[in-house]
Order: C-alpha cells, then sequence, then structure tokens
C-alpha cells in the first residue's frame, strides 16, 4: 500500500490487526442469533395472500372459511388497518416533481404488482397460517399491465395510477456547459443503448420480524432484521401513532442486507399492525418466493447514451437519456428516484470532461417496487460510461488504457467538481490505473489473447474506472425531508474491571462494523483489542444515530467512536491525575496501563482505576466525581459526500459456441482513504465484486407479458455460486479525506461498482474479431450467441 | 391442527424422543423443536445449501426432508461435531480468514467444507469451489470461504483415507 500523507502513519497501531471478528468466531460456532432464532413465548404466526395478478381491481374478499379453521387466530384486509396505521408517500422534497401515490401496508381497492400482500392471516403457525389463505376467496377483475420501460412511457398506453396523466413518476435534467456544440465540434462522436436487466437482493436471510406489542403501555419492541433500527422506531412511532420512548427496535445478528434491509414494506408494517391487534408477538418471516416477490429490486434501466471526443482523444461532453422502471409506487423513506438520480451524476464521473446533458426518467410499471441497493446508480453510471470509453478507444485508435490516462481528472485539479455537479476532494485515478497496469501485467496478457485467438480461444480484457459515493452528509436525506439521521452517537463506558464497553448507532450486518469500531476505540483509548466490547443495533441500548448504509459505517461511526474514545481516555487520565497525585497531563494510558508520560514508566492499570472509582471513590478526595462514562456525538462536515476512486479488470474468455463467459481473473485497484482493518476491506470489495459479476452475468427478475414474476425460485433466478467465480486481486492506494477526524472513507459499494463494466467491456473486447456486441445484461448465454448470429 | 407422531433420533450424539406432524421438515423440526438454530432456511427448496445437515453420513438438504422419515438416524448438525479435530480446525480458519460476513450461510458452508475435507484431504482450488457450489453465499463473493477451507487442508495429515 502507498501512502500520500503521512495521517496514515498515525494510524498504525489499528492497521493489519487481523483479529478475527468476534461475530466472525460466534457464528463459526453456529451461535448466530437471527430473528427467527429467538424464542417467543405465545408467538402467532403471518403468512400473506398475495396478488397472483400484475395489476387487478379487488372487487371482494371472502374470509369466512379462513377465520373458521382451528388455529387461525386474525385475518384482515388493507381497509381494516386504516385505523392502526397512517399511510405513507415515498417522496422527498429536493427531487422536486416527484409523484406517487399513497401506500398502505396491504393493497386496498387495486393490486399493482404481481405478489403485493392483500390479505393478512395470523394463526398459531405458520403452517395453519398458509392453509387459511387457501381459503379466502378474492374476486379479481385483471386490468391490463405495464411491464417493459418502453410500455410504461408509451403516451397512448395504459395508465398505472389513473390519477395522473401518464406512467412518469419524476423526469431530471442535468446540465453543465455546452454540450450541444460539443457534439457539433467533435471529431469523434460514439453512441449506444444499453438495457440493464432488473436484479433482487437474495440476502440469505429473509426480510425478518417479531413485533411485540404490550398494551398496557402501548410499548412496541421489534425484533427486526433491518441496517437502520433508529429511521424504523421513527416509521413505527409516526405510522402506528406511537410514543417514541415506547418503540423499540432491535436489530440482532442480520443475515445480509446491502441496502434491501432498509426500506419500509407493508408485511412488516402488517406484522406490526397485527401485534397491535392482538396484543401478542407476532412472526413474519419472508421465505423465498416472498422475498423474491416482494424484496425490492433495483437497476432496470434502459440508456441511451452519446460521448463526443476531440481528435485528441478527450472526452468531450456525454448526453444521456436514462429510463428506469420502479414498479407501482415509489419506495418510503428514501424514494425511488434516488438510483437514477445517482445515476445520472455518475456518468463520466472520473473524467475531465466539460459538458454534460443528461436526463432521467423514472416509471411506473405493475412489477415489484425498486429502490436503493448496494452501489446505488453506479453499476450503470460506470458500465454505460466505460461502454462509451471503449467505444471511443476504438474510434480513436487508442488502447483502453491510453484512452483513460487522457481523460482521467489528475492530481492537479482537485479539489475537482464533475461536470455532474459531484465535488471531490482529492482522488488517485493516476496512481490506480498504472498500479492496476503493473498488477495485471497488461502487455502480457495482450500478447496471450492475441496468441489465444489464432487458435480459435476468444479472451477479452476489459477496464473500468470509477468513483465511489460514501459518507454522506447532512445534506443527503434530511435536506429532503426524511427523518433519516446523518450524524452518529457513541457511548464508552470504563467497567469496573478496567474493560471498556462501546455503544454506538451505526449497525453490523456481516461487513466487520463491530470489530472496526472495537479497533477505533482501543487505538484511541490505548487499551487492548481484547479489553473492548461493542454494542450495535438497538435503539434502547445505544444513542440514535444513521446507522450503516452508503458505506457511511467506518467513515462517520469511526469517526464518531474516535471522538468518545478521546473523551474517555481525557477523563481516565484525569482520575489517574488524582489517584496518583499529579497532572492528567503528566500520564498516559497504553496497553491498558496509565503510565508517566515522561518516562513510560507503569504507574497502574485501568483495572485498578475502575476499582478505586467505583468501589472506593471513599479514598479520593472530597466532592470529586470520577466521570466513568462519555458520549459523543459526530455530524459529517464539509463535501456532501466523501468520494472513494479506484479501477477494475477483467480477463474472461467466451466460448463462442455455447456462449458460456468464463472469468479467469479479476483485478481491483481501490481508494479507500485510511484502511481501519486491511483483511475486511477486501473482503468488502470481494464481496461486492461477485454482486456485480452476478448482475452482469446472471441475475435478471423475469416478467412475462401479463406481469407474472418468472424467476421466483433460486433455481430460476441465478446468482453467483463459487465454481462460476474467479480469485479477485486486490491492491490499495491510500489517499485520506480530511473531512473526518479518522480519514477513512466508505469501501462497501466499490467492487459492485465497476464489476459489471469490466466484465461487458471484457466479452465485447473478446467478440471484437468476430463483429458481435453486448448491450444487454446479464450476458446470458443466449444473448452472447445471438450478438455473434449463431441463434 | 396437524396430529404429532412420536420419533427418536440421535442428534449430535444424543438420542432424543420429538413429536413431529408429517408436514414438519427436519429443517424446522431441529430449529423450532430442538432450538439447533444453526441450520439456518435459507429457500426451502433445495437450492442455497444453508440447511445442510448429516445424516447417517450423508450430507443433506434438511429442508427437502420430512422429519418423520427419518425415525432412528443419526442426526449431525452445524452445532454437533464434539471432539473433531478437522470441525475445530474449520471453524478456526474461516473465523481467522475472515469466510463468513453475515453468518447466515456458515452453518451450512461448514458442513460442506467438512464432507469434502473429511472425503478428499488434499483438493486442488478449484475442486474446492466446485464442491461447495451447493451452497450459496451472498456476502463473501466465495474466496476467503475457498482460502479457510484451503488452509484447512494444508494443515491435515497427508493421507486420502476416506476417497
Ligand atoms: S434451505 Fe435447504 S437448500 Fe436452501
Ligand atoms: S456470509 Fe452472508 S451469506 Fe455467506
Amino acid at each position: 500500500m502507498s501512502t500520500t500523507s503521512g495521517k496514515a502513519q498515525r494510524h498504525s497501531q489499528f492497521v493489519g490487526q487481523d483479529k478475527p471478528r468476534r461475530n466472525a468466531i460466534r457464528h463459526a460456532h453456529g451461535r448466530g442469533r437471527f430473528v427467527d432464532d429467538i424464542a417467543f413465548g405465545n408467538l402467532a404466526h403471518l403468512a400473506f395472500l398475495r396478488s397472483p395478478y400484475a395489476h387487478a381491481e379487488i372487487l371482494e374478499i371472502d374470509t369466512e372459511a379462513a377465520r373458521a379453521l382451528p388455529g387461525v387466530v386474525d385475518v384482515f384486509t388493507g381497509p381494516d388497518l386504516v385505523d392502526i396505521c397512517t399511510p405513507w408517500v415515498g417522496k422527498l422534497d429536493h427531487f422536486s416533481g416527484l409523484r406517487t401515490p399513497e401506500q398502505y401496508p396491504l393493497a386496498m381497492e387495486r393490486a399493482r404488482w404481481n405478489g403485493e400482500p392483500v390479505v393478512a392471516v395470523v394463526a398459531e403457525s405458520r403452517a395453519i397460517a398458509e392453509d387459511a389463505l387457501d381459503l379466502i376467496m378474492v374476486e379479481w377483475a385483471e386490468l391490463p399491465a405495464i411491464i417493459g420501460i418502453d410500455n410504461s412511457r408509451s403516451t397512448n398506453g395504459p395508465i398505472l395510477h389513473p390519477q395522473y396523466d401518464s406512467n412518469v413518476a419524476f423526469v431530471m435534467n442535468l446540465t453543465a456547459g455546452d454540450a450541444k456544440a460539443a457534439f457539433r465540434d467533435a471529431a469523434y462522436i460514439v453512441e449506444d443503448t444499453l438495457e440493464l436487466g432488473r436484479q433482487t437482493g437474495l440476502t440469505l436471510e429473509p426480510r425478518s420480524i417479531v413485533a411485540d406489542f404490550d398494551p398496557s403501555l402501548r410499548k412496541l419492541t421489534a425484533y427486526h432484521s433491518t441496517q437502520t433500527p433508529y429511521q424504523m422506531q421513527d416509521v413505527f412511532v409516526r405510522h402506528f401513532n406511537l410514543s417514541e420512548e415506547n418503540v423499540r427496535v432491535i436489530s440482532p445478528d442480520v443475515g445480509g442486507s446491502f441496502g434491501m434491509k432498509l426500506h419500509v414494506y407493508g408485511e412488516e408494517m402488517a406484522a406490526v399492525a397485527a401485534s397491535i391487534r392482538l396484543g401478542r408477538p407476532v412472526k413474519f418471516i419472508a421465505d423465498r418466493m416472498e422475498s423474491f416477490l416482494s424484496d425490492i429490486h433495483l437497476r432496470e434501466h434502459k440508456v441511451h447514451a452519446r460521448m463526443a471526443l476531440n481528435s485528441g482523444g478527450e472526452i468531450l461532453a456525454m448526453e444521456v437519456d436514462d429510463a428506469t422502471g420502479i414498479g407501482p409506487f415509489s419506495v418510503y423513506p428514501r424514494t425511488s428516484a434516488m438510483e437514477g438520480n445517482q445515476a445520472l451524476r455518475l456518468m463520466g464521473a472520473p473524467y475531465k470532461m466539460p459538458h454534460y446533458d443528461g436526463t432521467l426518467t423514472v416509471l411506473f410499471q405493475n412489477k415489484a417496487p425498486t429502490c436503493q441497493y448496494r452501489a446505488v446508480g453506479h453499476p450503470i453510471g460506470v458500465t454505460v460510461t466505460e461502454h462509451l470509453v471503449d467505444l471511443a478507444a476504438k474510434a480513436v485508435g487508442l488502447n483502453p488504457f491510453e484512452i483513460r490516462r487522457r481523460n482521467i481528472v489528475t492530481q492537479d485539479m482537485y479539489p475537482h467538481t464533475t461536470a455532474t455537479g459531484y465535488i471531490l476532494e482529492r482522488l488517485s485515478h493516476e496512481e490506480c490505473l498504472a498500479k492496476l497496469e503493473a498488477l495485471m501485467d497488461y502487455p502480457k496478457l495482450i500478447a496471450e489473447q492475441k496468441e489465444m485467438r489464432e487458435r480459435g480461444i476468444y479472451r477479452g480484457i476489459g477496464i473500468a474506472a470509477f468513483i465511489e459515493i460514501t459518507n454522506p452528509g447532512p445534506a443527503f436525506y434530511g435536506i429532503g425531508g426524511a427523518r433519516i439521521s446523518s450524524q452518529d452517537g457513541c457511548v464508552i463506558k470504563l467497567e469496573p474491571s478496567g474493560k471498556i464497553r462501546v455503544s454506538v448507532s451505526v449497525t453490523e450486518q456481516g461487513q466487520g462494523t463491530e470489530t472496526i469500531m472495537a479497533q477505533v476505540a482501543a487505538t484511541y483509548l490505548g487499551v487492548d483489542l481484547d479489553h473492548v466490547d461493542v454494542v450495535t443495533g438497538d435503539t434502547e441500548r445505544t444513542p440514535y444515530g444513521g446507522a450503516t448504509w452508503a458505506s457511511r459505517g467506518a467513515g462517520i461511526g469511526g469517526a464518531t467512536v474516535m471522538k468518545a474514545a478521546l473523551a474517555m481516555k481525557e477523563n481516565i487520565l484525569e482520575i489517574a491525575g488524582v489517584i496518583l497525585q499529579g497532572e492528567a497531563d503528566d500520564f498516559d494510558l497504553v496497553d491498558g496501563q496509565i503510565v508517566d508520560r515522561s518516562n513510560q514508566q507503569v504507574r497502574m492499570s485501568l483495572a485498578e482505576i475502575g476499582r478505586i472509582a467505583y468501589f472506593r471513590p471513599d479514598t479520593l478526595p472530597q466532592d470529586y466525581h470520577p466521570q466513568l462514562s462519555v458520549s459523543r456525538h459526530f455530524v459529517p462536515q464539509g463535501t456532501p459526500f466523501d468520494f472513494t476512486n479506484g479501477v477494475q479488470a477483467s480477463y474472461l474468455e467466451v466460448d463462442v459456441e455455447t456462449g458460456i463467459v468464463k472469468l479467469l481473473n479479476h483485478w481491483v485497484v481501490e481508494d479507500c482513504g485510511i484502511i481501519l482493518n486491511q483483511q475486511l476491506v477486501d473482503e468488502q470489495i470481494r464481496g461486492g465484486v461477485v454482486h456485480g459479476l452476478g448482475g452482469v452475468l446472471f441475475e435478471e427478475c423475469l416478467y412475462s407479458e401479463n406481469g407474472q414474476m418468472m424467476s421466483a425460485t433460486m433455481a430460476d433466478y441465478l446468482a453467483p455460486l463459487a465454481s462460476e467465480m474467479p480469485d479477485i486481486q486486490i491492491d490499495h492506494v491510500c489517499t485520506p479525506t480530511e473531512m473526518t477526524p479518522l480519514g477513512a472513507k466508505g469501501v462497501g459499494e466499490a467492487g459492485t461498482a465497476a464489476a459489471g463494466a469490466v466484465v461487458l467491456n471484457a466479452v465485447n473486447d473478446a467478440l471484437r474479431p468476430l463483429g458481435g456486441t453486448l448491450r444487454t445484461t446479464p450476458l446470458t448465454p443466449e444473448r452472447i450467441l445471438k450478438a455473434l448470429g449463431k441463434i | 391442527m396437524d396430529p404429532l407422531i412420536p420419533v427418536s433420533y440421535t442428534i449430535n450424539g444424543k438420542s432424543v424422543q420429538q413429536q413431529v406432524s408429517v408436514r414438519t421438515t427436519l429443517t424446522d423440526m431441529l430449529r423450532h423443536q430442538m432450538g439447533l438454530t444453526a441450520t439456518h432456511a435459507g429457500c426451502e427448496q433445495g437450492s442455497c445449501g444453508a440447511c445442510t445437515v448429516v445424516v447417517d453420513g450423508l450430507m443433506v438438504r434438511s429442508c427437502l426432508i420430512f422429519a418423520i422419515q427419518l425415525d432412528g438416524a443419526r442426526i449431525e448438525t452445524s452445532e454437533g461435531f464434539a471432539d473433531d479435530q478437522l470441525m475445530d480446525e474449520l471453524r478456526r480458519n474461516f473465523a481467522d480468514r475472515n469466510a463468513l460476513q453475515c453468518g447466515f450461510c456458515t452453518g451450512g458452508m461448514l458442513v460442506a467444507a467438512h464432507d469434502l475435507l473429511s472425503r478428499t484431504p488434499h483438493p486442488e482450488r478449484a475442486e474446492i469451489r466446485e464442491k461447495i457450489s451447493g451452497n450459496f453465499c451472498r456476502c463473501t463473493g466465495y474466496e476467503a470461504i475457498v482460502d479457510a477451507i484451503s488452509k484447512t487442508a494444508q494443515a491435515l495429515p497427508l493421507e486420502d483415507s476416506g476417497k
């Protein structure tokens, strides 16, 4: 790892401490504790009757037979909940013009996608609840379904929400400079239309909740597999008219989330409603088919884009027309406009490109709602840009490295604002690109590719530069009116034994948040890592905060813990000063021992401080009150985001007879600033890359023409397995951010951001001698053979 | 409500009596009746491997078997493998190498890894990838899992006994 600032040295105590995560040890011993693992007394189970149609009027629902089934406790429909739960609307003020109707936990008079929950049954067991579903009679009147993007955009087709004049939910234009003139004067223009397939989250643990309402105090405890317990506390408070101090959200182990588990879903709201109706705990665990039908989907985009270049191969401008289908509603509370918004703003972002003209059209359809998911918008922006850059390289006659080298934003340009308006503090494109070229040994690969081609073996090399949005600041959601906190809080407590307990508002879903927070606390306090325990994921036991999303955990949570640790250390040294009859400044805390600052002589242990402060304060001066816990909060400052950057490459082989792609190698060079734990950073990148590889090669939510979801099992929705995935080579550049005291940025999106783009570019590179170009993902064998003209 | 039928098994070395309905899967019996929650239900359709356990020495997907079919069987779940050196090593290497993130796939993955190394103590990387391809993991991208299994294999004494 190379370093562009001396700041890295300061943090060396916790860099490279590859101690195993405590929760990893727990899981490896079968001691995970997910929502469905927790035992409850008097538990009732929830199941849903879902719309078999993509679009239908609900004429009548007969639940009598279901109610009569022994073991059934309650049956309710949408209208039954209007007095308990107020509707929600997925709008934010800063997306002006975004329109979307009110949403209720269950469909009201119409169902608008195949799988939308319509009737809820609560029973003594899930099996009985499902039996009862079969006894419910619904009379439907099927309506025309709006499925494809063109179908939705068409001005003479059916309209999904009769109160609107079209299927357009939102339109955004983004311009900079004079794109028209740039295209007029261009030496080269390349253009193409790309279609990116709709995917879904597929966390292995499905969405899960146990809602436990105590009517005597109107107190709700929700055990909820969510990334954002504070946001959900607020949602439950407001929509069920509860008092904030009476709502507790606990997120135990969360079995993957990636953004899928931070949205408001009707089923979870119905579970809370059911518990309020019954005054007993109610569990909803989505089964796999329900997950496919009702978890948010993502990234269905059709993008027409053009790029203008001068004779020297410098990118002058891009014109982008991005249309995205979001299903029937904009999802609450973050909206379904955000993905397209970020896609539009990430176009051309690594490059100097001065002119831009982008339009985003967000469209309603009768499919499952789409919303933010890992690397929100990044794969779209990066895939479109990098596909055009490769087309341009071909047109200009430059190799893929050379064209990127000529266009990337260089060190002398920072701080830099992209044509799309993102403010970049300092990135390291040049260094990353140079590192990648060396790491993958590009000349050798080119030679190998050439030699293979002569033998009829088609290998391709793809590269892609990217920027990544991390550490979102207060101007992200709050400004749009969403009650989503951008600050985080941390409480640190000295235990009587001298051990440290940290409770913090960022949450853990397997990234290693708790370990990283422990490393930060241990470092800035001066104690052993094993002496720090971290508590997360419980609104009653931790301070209020934003939690974990948009790669904010390490950067913002880490800075929060750092502030608290420094304050706790100050308190400890003050106590030491009193006990040892010196000044706080005379002492330091090193490895859990109070030492003389002058000569590092050990004076007493932290355990001794704990013993005296808690149990023998009688030995301390009169009216001295040792402060044994502290709390600190941190609000991200400066630019709206801390961007990271990187570059990826793929080397692969296309079997031109079967259309099957074999991934041979994958490289990532990435710059996330200060690295708090290299192994965890690298595994975030690898996991993210494989998400991107799944999206570009396999994953697709397929719908029939009348809106039936056709890929609602894991046998039909193909996701990456070990045998298809390559080993992934990673290297780093380190440009710390000055925006936080810790200097760390996020890394959760980086892998996913460009993995799809490099594979698309590599497949097109492989097929170049044969003349086929792929423009639709996933790159299924069928699409590849079609592009080759073989079928 | 479903009638219950008595069955008995040996689970993780202990003999156990349970009452199960005809439609209770082995997964649900283990998780909800026995409280053995390391066996996870990721798909309940035989696709993800999160529910993998060992029945009479063979690796199976517990979501595809009814509990009532297994009267008299010896069942080993991910919590089991007591005094099993190979499983101890696998657990240690999984944690050290961060071969799990959320941990939801881990129970099944460890059982699959144990089965692989019991039969093929020194597999190639590609073979490891092949053999764990019945187990889906959404978080890790698999490389760390392959590394952890590979490291465990390297520490094993050189004998291909079970092949
Ligand atoms: S739960 Fe059994 S294979 Fe997925
Ligand atoms: S660690 Fe999350 S599914 Fe494997």
